[in-house]
């Protein structure tokens, strides 16, 4: 069962952060005309596959990472795509306010219902903590009653032992093949993981298929602030 | 990017000496490299856009190469690049990719600055 929105705020700090575990989501949300906004904060300008041989170089990977994320946008049928221009792997190094900054003004904009991001500090790479880090503080800082809601992403080893399990579970079997275009689309970081992940669900490999049709969020639990 | 020719690479590299240069040094093992193996240490630094002008530039070694540049008070050296291209805008763009086309190393030079 997902719960009517009024608009989803999803931020992420790299082209493909929404692909894996939200793609399905954002797909569902937009077949039931929810308004949709998805911040993307980099362009994944320090990402590492070049393939060998090589089809890109550092300076060309962010175009060709923007134009992946145009594609993705379109495969989830998201109108309100928005690059916020920061770069790969510098997201921790910003100032901390100007962070909360650019999120609040996110929030002032489009007054979501819901928000979408990253779990603080269980979501391994730096740009994802800093990310969650930003979007709780803008968040913690509105009066309770305005509050959206949170769901966050964790996937750190331990995060099982910290939050114990995502509480909220959106079957998006439905959104399947939208999911599927949206990871093939940031193909330059996906072909080597779609190429094994088709061949397990032709196999229907219970784990493949249950990543296919289930996506799971922890709701940010304020009487658990991580700071 | 092709693989390195070290003879073309430098003549490329000679063409950029005793000139006021942007450089871009990066070495990587990936975000995630101690998430995917517990107790990995990872390790690396990235610089982009510092001004440096060098006398001595060496492609040295086998594939992969070292690369090193000899400023007046100091140094800078890549070790690993296997790729190179000299791209459109006339950056010398080199590349350590390793056998999965993934990059653990960079070393960029270019007379104009790179973006962001």
């Amino acid at each position: 069962m997902i719960k009517q929105e009024r608009h989803v705020l999803v931020i992420f700090p790299h082209p493909d952060d929404e692909a894996f575990g939200v793609s399905g989501t954002i797909s569902t949300y937009r077949e039931m005309g929810i308004p949709v906004t998805y911040a993307c904060l980099t362009l994944g300008e320090m990402g590492r596959n070049f393939g060998n041989p090589p089809f890109a170089n550092r300076e060309t990977l962010p175009q060709i990472r923007k134009k992946e994320l145009l594609k993705a946008a379109e495969a989830m049928g998201l109108d309100d795509l928005r690059m916020m221009g920061l770069r790969d792997k510098t997201v921790e190094f910003e100032d901390d306010e100007k962070m909360v900054k650019l999120v609040a003004d996110l929030i002032d904009e489009t007054q979501p219902s819901l928000v979408i991001s990253f779990y603080p500090n269980l979501s391994v790479h730096p740009d994802h903590d800093a990310t969650a880090r930003a979007v709780v503080r803008a968040i913690r800082r509105m009066p309770e009653s305005e509050r959206p809601t949170l769901y966050t992403i964790a996937f750190a080893h331990n995060t099982k032992e910290v939050l114990g399990d995502p509480d909220i579970i959106h079957h998006v079997e439905g959104a399947a093949k939208k999911k599927l275009a949206t990871m093939n689309a940031h193909a330059s970081q996906t072909v080597w993981m779609m190429q094994d992940m088709e061949k397990r669900l032709a196999e229907q490999d219970p784990e493949a298929l249950k990543w296919l049709h289930y996506e799971r969020f922890y709701t940010y639990r304020w009487d658990q602030d991580f700071e | 990017m092709e693989l390195v020719q070290p003879a073309h690479l430098q003549e490329l590299i000679d063409s950029f000496a005793n000139k006021d240069v942007y450089i871009h040094l990066e070495t990587t093992n990936g975000s995630y490299a101690s998430h995917f193996k517990e107790g990995f240490f990872n390790a690396g630094a990235f610089i982009r856009n510092v001004v440096v002008k060098y006398e001595l530039g060496k492609v040295a070694g086998e594939s992969p190469h070292r690369i090193g540049l000899k400023l007046p008070y100091g140094w800078v050296y890549a070790q690993g690049i296997t790729h190179y291209t000299l791209d459109e805008h006339g950056r010398l763009l080199m590349a350590g990719l390793d056998p999965d086309g993934k990059l653990a190393v960079s070393l960029e030079i270019s007379e104009t600055p790179f973006t962001y």
